[in-house]
This record gives structure tokens, C-alpha cells and sequence, in this order.
């Protein structure tokens, strides 16, 4: 018999494995290739040359790389899931599932009865790569995250589901002094929640389970969360020896199936193959010559602020501090804009502890001559710093880049930020911030993704950055999100493009990311005349370029382009024109001490996961609340009509109208219910059932159901079902009615009364995903509650049908069932009425949250209406306003009930100048897609602000923040302009 | 040159001045289907011009004018137009667009107001967009699905499903590589022909069309043992268009496998049956119902008469509509209809039925109707049915290929060692069966 080589080429590493005919391992090794996937290979088997010259040798190549080099080469292939499968099918005959994470793929095997095998979708992360990220982002390596999170106190929610998502949840957490072994531990939790949820689909993890792949052989801490969160003893958890090679040593035993050749004939083909391919899709190059290059620079070097000795200087100054995701900036200017000093480091997980030795250093080279006499704080850690120093003024990071800009270039019109973490763009209009961009949840492009890329091909970021300014031939990568971009890198790779290359596609993306994903232009024009580009980012010439071409436009690059939100709040601090600031001065620095502790708020069902950070002399500050309860002081309660409608909802539950003699009905709290509830609770305590609601929905809640999610980029609302229905099972009830609606109510005002497909038909997923549910009576009938009439003989067949009630009853409690729902609208806009009068009476502004009615769900919006409130607004939803308007043709078909209610409400507000409008919009909602433009553009037309709010199932209220921060300020902006 | 004409809802006109100037641009499809509509617009005297490029810069002109988050095949169907009109070498000032409209809960009603928005992006609002629907939406002076036209293209349809259905089988064994390419073509010359002629067009003759094509495409020399047979099922456009699904049915050509592509005849039904089953549903009137009933009965003859042409071959016949009607109860009820509705669980349950246990379901990134249809029944699916091997794939503009493929690839390796499980098996069995 021969010798079997397996080669499992993956997105990051190559594993070889040979075997003798014992199925012995004879040699196997595990290595990072850097993208060089071929030379990696040929280089291991010139190292083995000595076990394998001269003999004839079966090999087969396996793995997500693999395949375009076995192509190439004209060697043997197989699947890597099937390969990894054989493998665990000759080693661990007994086994019931495999879980094998890699550096970009997740997948699952499960064993006895069908077999079947599942891989993560192309939206997916929660994989090695995911992981390498967030070791980066905390400035440690993959081996320190590990020893980390073993010291864990606690779990926060993290999502996993992309890099940019896990981000936007580690940072507030770490910037508000969260701990590094708690969040070193919630990342681990993250891959095993994304692994479970992403990929069982509905089939129970259970009995023997092995573990495979680099990130599961070499990681003790994510061994321990999964080893945990499936409840495994020792027996049940197998962590095999080469568990790191198994494709490898799977792709050698099916070998067997292929015809044996010498050994040197097959390192000729891989050798030989290594430069037959090209990369098809180029771009042209940033710059043609050092001349062009050395042009480029210097025009950017004119916009500069004069330079001042701080160890000469006399006199006042202002002290600026920008508390970013990944990096803090400082800089200390003169009355005039002078620079006396600035600062620019990576943050390390702790703002505090960064700013702190640069405060002393300050102090001292200030000495007697230069008297600090304002300093303002903006950023991610706005709060904290600003509280941890005393600092006179925060201020939201979007007013901060434009008094920077506007102090370079007053016509300034357009301004984009692009940070380590975030994108932030925005238009100025009449002197205030208009039309806010932040990158989204899903799309990325930012510093520290290109900085990723950097250290996985083995470079420092700014080497990486110079290679491409010069690149021959970028590659054209697309603008999608991190995760796909890892593939379209890795596609790159297995093309043969060069780093240099890839170098300048990875800046033209950025810049396309934010061109068309985030602002999405069409041209230059879209923008703006005088365009302020800033940010760290913008530091590297290659971003630059490509975005000055890609807009065919001249931009200003200011040089402190890197600090210009320290700058700003300097020059913000300036204003105030304060005789003394209350900045800890050299005296309380010397006894400053800082601990953070973590806590959960139980204060209500938001339960949010605070930081309590602790200062010399007992000072306390508090974070991650939404609402100041767990400060101590009393709750301040604004009207708010997402709280009135949720607790009017919530109390349709019991007998009702009836005597609840005909049995308990379970009724799921989630999607159309949040509409249609006051109509089915009416109709079925009328007809004596006892209603029964599912509990409020929770993060517990979906987890419980998250097993059985078959699709994972449905929006969280729908996610959120499987969890209720399985609490009504397990709450007892005699049935759960859960009807199916092509159709909602018609109301007139709209080209249709539809329902989007999800909302029509999750029912029906139910009833095909969720296994208990055969354990009940699960009622899920079309209903048409959009024709009354009809359905009075529709619906009173069928419940004669199912539940052999007269159909006169019935019909009578349908009627009862119309008056009842219309007479819970009456009231709901009779309450907003008076809500909104009670604003005008106290003078305070109006939120219009326009949403889909399950959006009042305060596991849905993470209490971001609490925030709203707490920010001295009053606030309604979209349905109280929205029927003050009547039909308008849209530049849209306008065929749904729900999304039409938002553009009525957008047009109603356009007319009321105390009032402004939010959009909220679920995570992968498609049909928002269309109306977020629509509405913007009713609003913009309308002179009105356009902000809209993302959510997902991980909160992330920083971003929102930012948001509802800046509408204020530029609402203040356009008040003050006005008088 | 035509006048700007706009009508009452200020929606910009395609008039009859237009008609004699104009190019008009159709996105493609299907190509077959597709191919004979062209032509037989042709004939009724309009300039039209299929669109069969397939480059990258057809996704980032979509990028550029639609939003993001849209559905794939919007992107790419209005990218390609607009790609199209700024470096197809057209005029711009003389070309129409084409988009058909179907109306329904999912997003994709809304792609001809997003290509005018994107038109209207780009600068170009004065081209007019025609919209192609059986609904009387949107009427144009330059443009009228005539009757007579309506009947042409329904028969087109069935005889493209034919064509198709027979070529894919044909295809992956041909001795001569092309010879199936060719004949396609022959035939679509010959029905485009008869019906101009007035052939071909009624149940009698299409009969005998469909033995001919039979014969024609069994006529075809082909060698080799059978191949893996693989499903495609999914959302309309990526299912269908080589654009969409980055050349799915060449790249299962490549790995040896045999397609096997559920056709539009059994959407088209569908989409009658759902008029009428809303009447049943939620009340309405039963004269809507009745002429749907009509209209859907005689389609579902034809479709009948292609399957008993087909019995008479070699060739697989696929099943009746009302056959897969009846296999996806107790999976989808009647009323989910957005989107390709119970139609797709209908058709993976057909392939599974009929020896087709390995299905490739293609959907855009996001596509909601397929959270429930494709994605959603799945599960069930294997729960049913364990042989099944089902593996769903999304399409985006950042969606690889080789990602896509690789995910493929573990579909195929799964179906040849089912299909070596089921030949051991029976090759055991036979063993047995001797000993006795």
C-alpha cells in the first residue's frame, strides 16, 4: 500500500498530514501561510522530501483555498466538511456530532440517523478570523485572549455575527471601563452562541461531541464556554489529538479512491501550477509616478495649523480630548488655534488609563506659564473621561469635527470622518450638521479592518498602506462588509495577486465602502463643493487617492487630520469663555485612582449591563444605563407612547369578556400581534377562552428558541418567535393561534394593506422548525381580517370547524372583534393627542418614532425610547400621527400596512415644526431597504431631519447616541438660527 | 424625435412616435424563453435588444443607483440596464426599458420604481420605462401587449420549458460538444416561424411540436454513464439567469453533474392558482375566480401534454402542477404566495419524488419569502425525507464564487456517496435475492 498526503489549504493556514497503512500519522504539520497557499505546501513537502522521495504516493487537496490550487495543479480534490467527516467516521467511529471551527468557516456534523453537514452561510463570522479581529481590537494577542478570558467574572452579550457588530458591543463596554477578562471571555460566548444558533437549525446538539480545527485545539477558554453552554461531562467532549488536521488526515484516507503517482511528479504539478492563474479584475493604479505622488502630498500638507513651542509659550490655553473607539487623541491650542501639543495612541482598552500620565505630562511641560483654562471631551468615552477628570463640556463627536472643519475651511459643506471603527459623515446646512451617515451594522471598511488584513499578511499598517500606493494593478474587492471582504481577499489570494495589490484594493474599498454603501452617491455633486475629509484613516495617502478618484474631486486634508475631533472640542472649550475650568488639576492628579466593576441592572426588564467606575474620594460614575433609575435619582417619566401602547397590550391577556370556559389559548407576543392583538383577544374571550399571552420577550427568551432558527439573517423580531412559542408549550395551553396574514388591515391609504412575506408567513416556519410544537395544537389558518364582511363567514366556518362554536356566536364576537380593535386605535391616537398637547403646553420637542408596531417591544428597540425620553423629549409612535394624512401617490409602491403608516407619519411631521421623526429599522428588514429612502426623502423635502436607528438583537446605544445627540444639536442649531 | 409625453400620475410615457425611434432594452432570464420573446416583439415591429452581458461593472452600476440592501436581482437587473445605456453604444436619448411587474407582497414589486429612482440618480429620467405586466398596470400609447401577442408568448413559454427541460438532459452526455446549443437554437427559429405563420398555437399542433421536439433533441448522439442529477430551485431570477447565480448550470456541467431546472410553466400557473385561492381565502368575487380557474385549467392541459411527449422518450417528464399542489400540504398552505410562495417547497418536493434528492436553492442575500420557503423548509425536508440533500446559497454582489462552490462541491461529494450507499444496498439485496 501507499503513502496517503492529505493538504487541507485554508483561508489562513495549511495543514499537511501523511499516513501509513495503519492509518498512522506519520507526520503532520499546521502552519500560517500568509497567503502564499502554494508556496506554503510545496515548501512542507520539500521538508518531508526524505520520507517521500521515489516512492509512488496518493495525495489529495482539501480546504476553502484548496481548490482553486488543486485546480490549477491538475491534483485530486475532495470537500473539506466530507473529508473532516471521514476522518472522524475512521478515528471516533461513536461519535455523535462534529463542530470544527477554522479561520473563516464554521461547520457542524452530525452523525446517527441522517447524516448531515452544515457550514456557515456567507454572512457568518464567529470563526478564527472573528477572532484574530477582536484580539486585535483589544491589543492582545490570540494566546493573551485565551489566558484572559480563564479569569472571568462575567458575560456580556456580544454578537458575533459580523466584526463590525462584535465591535460596536466590545467598545462601549471596554470605554466605560469594563474588564478585559470578562470581554476576553464574551467574545469566546459570542462564537459559541453564532456556532449553535448559525448552525444546528432545528437538530439537537447531544451526545458525543467532538471538537476540531485550529481555534478549538489551541484555545482553552473557548473550549471551556462551549464545553459549558452544551453542558458536556468529559466523556461527552472530545478534544482529539490532531484535532487541529483532521480535513487533512481526511483528505489523505480518501485518497484511497485515487490513483498513485511519484511523488516527484506531484510536487513538479504544485510547483509548476504556482503562476499559471491571473487576476482578472483590476483596477488602475492610485498613482503612475513619484512625481504625481510627491504633487499629491504636498497639496494636502498647505492645510495646516500653525505651530506653537509649548515650552515657550505664554499664556491661556484649551484642552481637547477625543476618547475614540480604538484610539484617544488630545490637543492643547491656543486662543487663536495654535497647536501647543497633541496626542494620538492607540487607547488600549482604557481610555483612562491614557489619558492620565498625558494630563500630568501636560501639566508639567505647562508649568506656571500656560494656564488651562477650558477642556472639552467628545467620543465613544465622552462620559467617562469626563467624568473621571472633570472636564467642562462634553460634546457629541459630530459637532466637534465640524467646528475642526469649519476652522480650516468655513465654506465646509460635507464632512467625512473615518476612524478606527466607525464612518461618520454629514452634511452642514444653514451652519448646522444635517443628514448624519454612521456606517451601519453590516457594512465596515474602517481603519482597523485594513489593519486586520495588515497583521494577517504579517505587515505593520503603514508598510502595508505604502505598498499600494504604487500597486500595478489593484484589485477590485468589492464593498461589501468585513466578512465577505475576507473572501474576496482570499479569492484574491488564490488568484495570485500581489500584497501590493491587494494593499490598494483594501484602500479603493474603504472608499467605495463609504461612497456608495454608507453615503450612498451617486456623483461628487451629492456631496458637497467643499469636502473635509479626517479621521486616522485618511492618514494613509492610498485611502486618500482612491477617494479623491473615485469622486473625480480635490478634498481637504487637513494635516491633524487624525485629531480633528480633539481639535474641535479644544476650540469648543475655547467658547465657553470660562474663567476656570474644573479639570482635575496637577495636585488631584497625583492621588487619581480608577476600578471598574461590572453589574447588572435590575432595576427593570431592560436589565442593562452597567459599569461602575470608581475615583479617588468615592467618586462614582455609572454606565450603560439608559435611563438614570440606577443613578439613584427618581426615573423622570416624559410621556412616552411606546411604553403606553406595550402596557395596553400586555394587559389583553385572561378571561376578558367571557368566562374562559372553552379552554386557554396561547397567543405568541410577537410580530402582527403587536397590531392585531385587540381583535383576537376580544374575539376569543367573547367566545369564552381564556387568553394566554407569551411571557415579554427577553434575551433569555430568544435563546431559549434560537436552536430552531433555520434561517440566521432574518430580522430579530422574527427570531424572537421561536422562543415565544416554545414558552406558551411549556406554559400548558390547550392551543397556540398564531394565524398567517397575507393582508393586514386596509386602511386606505396605501396602493396595498399587505403584510411583508415574513410577518405574513413565520407561522408556517413555526409550525416546519419548532419540534414541541407537535406536543400542542398549534392553530396557524390564513385570515383575512382585511375584508370584515367576509370574514365574518370565513372566520366563522372555521372556528365552527375547529372548535364547534355556533357560527352565529361566532360572528356576533367577530363584529364585538372589529369595534373592539377600532376602538384601541381611537384611544391610542386620543392618548398621543394628548401627549403631544402636553409636550406643546411645556414647550418640549416631539419625537415621532416611526416603526412597525413590534418595534415597541423593549427587547426589540433595547429601550431606546427610554433614552429618547430621558433626553427631554416627548415621544409618540408613527400610528398616533400618521392618520392625520390621506392617500399620496409615492415615488415607491406602496403596498404595505405597516411601512405606509411611516411615510403618512414622515408627512405629517413635515408639517409640524415642533416635531421631528426617528426610524427605526430592524437588522436585515428588507422591505426598509425601500422605505428608509422614501421616507428620508419625504422629510428632506420637508425640511425635516432624517434619522434612522438600527437595531438588532445586541444593543448598541452608542451609535444611537451619536444620533439623537447630534438631531438635538442641530435642532438647537437651526433654533438659535432662526431667532 | 419623439416628444417628451407624460401622463396624468406625471409618469413619463412611451408613445407611439417612440416606437419607431426607440431601442428597446429587455434584461434576460431565461435564455431560451427570453431569446423567443425578443423576437417576437420584433415581429410586432418594435427595435428591442436583449441584455446577455455579464461583468462586474454590471454590480457597481447597482451598487451605485440602487440601495444596498435591495434585493440582489433588482441590483443586477437595473445594472445591467444602466450599464447598458452608458456603454452599450446606445443613444440614450433613444432607448426604452423593460421590466416586468408582478405585483405582491415582496419587495420585488417595487423594481421598476427602483429603476426609475436610479434613472433618475443617474440623470437619466427621460428615458421612459415600460412596464411589462398582465395586470393592465401602467398602460404606454407606443406599447400594448396585444391578445394575439399574450398568446404567442404563453405558448413560447411552454415550448421554452420543453426545450430546456430536454437540452439539460441532453447536454452533460452529448458526444459532440455544441450539438445541443444548436438545436436549441434550430428550434427557436422554427417556433418563431410556425407562430408567425399561425402554427403551433393550439393544443393539437403544439402536440405535435412537442413529439417533434422530442425527437429532435433524442436524435442527438450522446454517450457516457448517467451523471449525478441535481436540482436548482429558488427565487426567480437567480435561479434562472446566468447573471444571477455566476453561471450555476455551467458550473454543474463542469463537475459532472446534470441539472435539472423545474420550469416557468408551473410559476405562471401559480401565479393564476393564487387569484384564485384568495377568493377562497378571504372572500371576493367568483367571477374573478372562475375566469382565473379557465385560464389556469388550460395551461395545466398543456402542461400535461408536454409531460405525455415526454413519457413517450427516454427523457424525464416533470410532474403535473397539480401533483406538486398536493405534496406540499401539510408544509405551506395555499395563501403564501409572496415571492415563489409554496411553489418552491412544491418543486424541491417534486425533484425529491421523482429521484432528484440533491437540490441546490439559490436566493439573494436577504430574499424574504425564502426565510420561509426555502430556507424555512428544509428542516421539515430532511425530517421527512433523510436522503434529501439539500444546500441553500446565497447571492450577493459580495458573495464569492468560491464560497458558493465550495458549499456545492459539499453537496455533490454527499450525493455520489448516497448514490453509492443506494447502488451497495441494492447490490446486496440482489445478493441476497440469489441466495434464496
Amino acid at each position: 500500500m501507499n503513502l496517503r498526503v492529505g493538504i487541507d489549504i485554508g483561508s489562513t493556514t495549511v495543514k499537511v498530514v501523511v499516513l501509513d497503512e495503519q492509518n498512522q500519522v506519520l507526520f503532520r504539520s499546521y502552519e500560517r501561510h500568509y497567503s502564499k497557499t502554494r508556496e506554503r505546501a510545496c515548501e512542507t513537502l520539500h521538508s518531508i522530501e526524505d520520507m517521500l522521495r521515489g516512492k509512488q504516493v496518493k495525495l489529495v487537496i482539501t480546504g476553502s483555498a484548496g481548490l482553486g490550487v488543486a485546480k490549477a495543479a491538475g491534483l485530486d480534490f475532495v470537500q473539506e466538511v466530507y473529508a473532516t467527516a471521514a476522518a472522524v467516521n475512521t478515528y471516533i467511529p461513536d461519535t455523535d456530532a462534529v463542530i470544527e471551527l477554522g479561520g473563516e468557516d464554521a461547520k457542524i456534523i452530525f452523525f446517527g440517523g441522517a447524516l448531515e453537514e452544515r457550514m456557515n452561510g456567507s454572512c457568518a463570522g464567529g470563526t478564527g478570523a472573528f477572532i484574530d479581529q477582536m484580539a486585535t481590537l483589544m491589543n492582545v494577542t490570540v494566546n493573551e485572549l485565551d489566558e484572559l478570558s480563564l479569569k472571568h467574572e462575567k458575560i456580556y452579550p456580544i454578537a458575533s455575527r459580523c466584526g463590525v457588530f462584535a465591535k460596536s458591543d466590545i467598545q462601549p463596554i471596554l470605554n466605560q471601563g469594563g474588564r478585559k477578562e470578562d470581554v476576553a471571555a464574551s467574545i469566546f460566548q459570542a462564537v459559541v452562541d453564532q456556532t449553535v444558533a448559525g448552525l444546528t437549525q432545528g437538530r439537537e446538539l447531544k451526545g458525543k461531541i467532538v471538537f476540531l480545527g485550529g481555534p478549538l485545539t489551541f484555545l482553552k477558554g473557548l473550549r471551556a464556554r462551549f464545553v459549558e453552554t452544551l453542558q458536556l461531562d468529559e466523556a461527552h467532549a472530545i478534544f482529539p489529538k490532531d484535532g487541529d488536521c483532521f480535513a487533512a488526515i481526511g483528505a489523505a484516507l480518501c485518497s484511497e479512491e485515487y490513483a498513485a503517482r511519484p511523488f516527484e511528479e506531484l510536487l513538479k504539478l504544485l510547483e509548476e501550477s504556482q503562476d499559471a492563474t491571473t487576476v482578472v479584475d483590476t483596477m488602475p493604479p492610485l498613482f503612475q509616478s513619484q512625481e504625481e505622488y510627491d504633487a499629491f502630498v504636498a497639496r494636502h500638507n498647505a492645510s495646516t495649523p500653525p505651530q506653537l513651542d509649548i515650552h515657550t509659550y505664554t499664556g491661556d490655553a484649551y484642552l481637547g480630548i477625543d476618547a475614540g473607539s480604538t484610539t484617544t487623541k488630545m490637543a492643547l491650542i491656543a486662543p487663536d488655534g495654535g497647536l501647543l501639543y497633541t496626542y494620538y495612541h492607540s487607547n488600549q482598552g482604557n481610555p483612562v488609563s491614557v489619558v492620565l500620565p498625558q494630563l500630568k505630562e501636560i501639566y508639567e511641560m505647562c508649568g506656571d506659564r500656560i494656564t488651562i483654562k477650558g477642556s472639552a471631551v467628545t467620543g465613544y468615552g465622552e462620559d467617562l473621561i469626563k467624568n473621571a477628570f472633570r472636564c467642562d463640556l462634553g460634546l457629541v463627536e459630530t459637532v466637534a469635527h465640524y467646528r475642526a472643519a469649519s476652522h480650516f475651511n468655513p465654506d465646509v459643506d460635507f464632512i467625512i470622518d473615518i476612524g478606527g471603527q466607525d464612518m461618520k459623515c454629514f452634511k452642514i446646512r444653514n451652519g448646522a450638521v444635517d443628514s448624519i451617515m454612521l456606517n451601519e451594522a453590516c457594512s465596515s471598511g474602517c481603519g482597523s479592518f485594513i489593519e486586520t488584513f495588515a497583521k494577517a499578511l504579517g505587515y505593520s499598517i503603514a508598510d502595508f498602506a505604502k505598498m499600494g500606493l504604487f500597486a500595478a494593478h489593484p484589485v477590485n474587492l468589492g464593498s461589501r462588509c468585513t466578512v465577505f471582504m475576507n473572501s474576496s481577499v482570499k479569492q484574491a489570494q488564490k488568484d495570485g495577486a500581489s500584497v501590493e495589490d491587494i494593499s490598494a484594493g483594501l484602500s479603493i474599498s474603504i472608499v467605495k465602502n463609504a461612497v456608495y454603501k454608507v453615503i450612498r452617491a451617486a456623483s461628487a455633486d451629492d456631496l458637497g463643493k467643499h469636502i473635509v475629509v479626517q479621521g486616522g484613516t485618511f492618514y494613509n495617502d492610498a485611502v486618500l487617492r482612491a477617494f479623491e478618484q473615485e469622486l473625480k474631486r480635490d478634498v481637504t486634508r487637513p494635516t491633524i487630520s487624525g485629531i480633528m475631533g480633539a481639535f474641535g472640542a479644544a476650540l469648543a472649550a475655547r467658547n465657553l469663555h470660562l474663567d476656570k475650568s474644573t479639570l482635575l488639576g496637577p495636585e488631584a492628579l497625583k492621588n487619581f485612582s480608577h476600578t471598574a466593576k461590572p453589574v447588572t441592572c435590575n432595576l427593570c426588564t431592560n436589565h442593562c449591563s452597567l459599569t461602575v467606575n470608581t475615583f479617588d474620594g468615592g467618586r462614582r460614575f455609572i454606565s450603560g444605563n439608559r435611563c438614570s433609575r440606577p443613578l439613584g435619582k427618581e426615573k423622570v417619566e416624559l410621556p412616552d407612547l411606546y411604553n403606553y401602547k406595550y402596557r395596553k397590550l400586555r394587559s389583553m391577556e385572561g378571561k376578558g369578556f367571557g368566562n374562559g370556559s372553552r379552554g386557554r389559548i396561547g397567543i405568541p407576543f410577537g410580530l402582527n400581534m403587536y397590531e392585531n392583538l385587540p381583535f383576537w383577544f376580544d374575539l376569543f374571550t367573547r367566545l369564552n377562552f381564556e387568553v394566554v399571552l407569551s411571557p415579554e420577550s427577553s434575551r433569555k427568551l430568544y435563546i431559549k428558541g434560537q436552536r430552531t432558527i433555520p434561517s440566521d439573517t432574518v430580522c430579530y423580531p422574527a427570531k424572537l418567535l421561536h422562543g415565544h412559542v416554545q414558552a406558551l408549550v411549556e406554559a400548558g395551553v390547550d392551543a397556540i393561534f398564531y394565524p398567517c396574514m397575507s393582508y393586514n388591515f386596509d386602511e386606505k391609504t396605501s396602493d396595498n394593506n399587505y403584510n411583508c412575506p415574513v410577518v405574513a408567513y413565520y407561522p408556517e416556519l413555526l409550525a416546519a422548525n419548532v419540534p414541541d410544537l407537535k406536543k400542542t395544537r398549534f392553530l396557524y389558518p390564513y385570515a383575512g381580517l382585511h375584508r370584515p364582511k367576509d370574514y365574518e363567514r370565513i372566520g366563522s366556518q372555521w372556528f365552527s370547524d375547529t372548535f364547534g362554536i355556533p357560527r352565529r356566536e361566532v360572528v356576533h364576537a367577530i363584529r364585538a372583534a372589529y369595534q373592539a380593535y377600532d376602538l384601541y386605535k381611537q384611544e391610542l391616537r386620543a392618548v398621543g393627542q394628548s401627549y403631544i398637547d402636553k409636550a406643546r403646553a411645556e414647550g418640549r420637542p416631539i419625537i415621532v418614532m416611526a416603526g412597525r408596531p413590534y418595534h415597541i417591544d423593549p427587547e426589540i428597540n433595547h429601550g431606546i425610547n427610554d433614552l429618547i425620553t430621558s433626553f427631554g423629549f416627548v415621544l409618540v409612535s408613527e400610528d398616533a400621527v400618521a392618520y392625520h394624512e390621506d392617500y399620496a401617490p409615492r415615488k415607491v409602491l406602496n403596498q404595505w400596512t405597516f411601512q405606509s403608516r411611516m411615510y403618512n407619519a414622515a408627512r405629517y411631521v413635515c408639517t409640524q415644526p415642533d416635531m421631528q421623526l426617528i426610524q427605526l429599522v430592524s437588522f436585515g428588514c428588507g422591505t426598509d431597504a425601500i422605505t428608509g429612502d422614501e421616507v428620508r426623502s419625504i422629510l428632506e423635502q420637508g425640511g425635516k431631519l432624517y434619522t434612522q436607528l438600527k437595531i438588532d438583537d445586541i444593543s448598541n446605544l452608542g451609535a444611537v447616541r451619536i444620533r439623537v445627540r447630534s438631531l438635538m444639536a442641530a435642532m438647537e442649531e437651526r433654533n438659535q438660527a432662526k431667532h | 424625435m419623439a416628444e417628451l409625453v407624460y401622463g396624468k400620475d406625471g409618469r413619463l410615457l412611451f408613445t407611439k412616435e417612440m416606437k419607431q425611434e426607440y431601442t428597446l432594452l429587455m434584461p434576460q432570464m431565461l435564455p431560451v424563453h427570453f431569446g423567443m420573446f425578443r423576437q417576437l416583439l420584433v415581429l410586432e415591429g418594435y427595435k428591442v435588444d436583449m441584455l446577455t452581458t455579464n461583468h462586474r461593472g454590471i454590480v457597481d452600476e447597482g451598487l451605485k443607483y440602487v440601495h444596498n440592501d435591495t434585493c440582489y436581482p433588482a441590483l443586477l437587473v437595473i445594472g445591467q440596464l444602466i450599464d447598458a445605456v452608458k456603454h452599450g453604444g446606445y443613444d440614450p436619448h433613444k432607448v426604452a426599458l423593460l421590466i416586468t411587474q408582478t405585483g405582491g407582497g415582496c419587495r420585488a414589486s417595487n423594481y421598476i420604481h427602483l429603476l426609475r429612482k436610479a434613472l433618475e440618480k443617474a440623470g437619466m429620467s427621460y428615458i421612459p420605462v415600460i412596464s411589462v405586466n398582465l395586470s393592465g398596470m401602467e398602460k404606454n400609447p407606443g406599447w400594448s401587449l396585444t391578445l394575439p401577442l399574450i398568446r404567442k408568448m404563453i405558448y413560447a413559454m411552454m415550448y421554452g420549458d420543453l426545450i430546456v427541460n430536454v437540452a439539460n438532459q441532453v447536454r452533460p452526455y452529448e458526444v459532440m460538444k455544441g450539438d445541443t446549443d444548436k438545436m436549441v437554437e434550430t428550434w427557436e427559429n422554427k417556433l418563431i416561424d410556425a407562430f408567425q405563420k399561425g402554427k403551433g398555437m393550439n393544443r393539437k399542433e403544439m402536440r405535435q411540436f412537442f413529439d417533434q421536439i422530442c425527437a429532435d433533441f433524442a436524435d442527438i448522439p450522446v454517450a457516457g454513464p448517467q451523471k449525478v442529477r441535481v436540482g436548482v430551485v429558488g427565487e426567480i431570477y437567480v435561479k434562472f439567469s446566468p447573471l444571477g447565480n455566476n453561471n450555476l448550470e455551467d458550473f454543474l456541467l463542469s463537475e459532472g453533474a446534470e441539472p435539472v431546472v423545474p420550469g416557468l410553466t408551473d410559476f405562471m400557473i401559480f401565479k393564476i392558482f393564487n387569484r384564485e385561492s384568495d377568493v377562497d381565502l378571504y372572500g371576493g368575487k367568483w367571477i374573478k375566480k372562475k375566469v382565473a380557474h379557465i385560464f389556469k385549467g388550460y395551461i395545466e392541459e398543456c402542461q400535461k401534454d408536454m409531460i405525455a411527449a415526454l413519457n413517450k422518450t427516454r427523457f424525464h417528464a416533470p410532474g403535473t402542477f397539480e401533483n406538486m399542489h398536493k405534496l406540499v400540504h401539510g408544509y405551506l398552505g395555499d395563501g403564501n404566495k409572496m415571492g415563489e410562495g409554496w411553489l418552491l417547497t412544491g418543486e424541491m418536493l417534486e425533484l425529491i419524488h421523482s429521484g432528484v434528492p440533491n437540490i441546490v436553492c439559490t436566493q439573494p442575500f436577504g430574499c424574504l419569502p425564502n426565510h420561509i420557503v426555502g430556507k424555512g423548509m428544509i428542516r421539515k425536508l430532511k425530517d421527512d425525507y433523510p436522503n434529501s440533500n439539500i444546500v441553500a446559497i446565497d447571492y450577493d454582489p459580495g458573495a464569492t464564487k468560491i464560497n458558493q462552490e465550495n458549499r456545492i462541491k459539499l453537496m455533490l461529494a454527499n450525493a455520489r456517496q448516497i448514490a453509492r450507499q443506494e447502488a451497495q444496498q441494492a447490490a446486496e439485496q440482489e445478493l441476497v435475492g440469489a441466495a434464496h
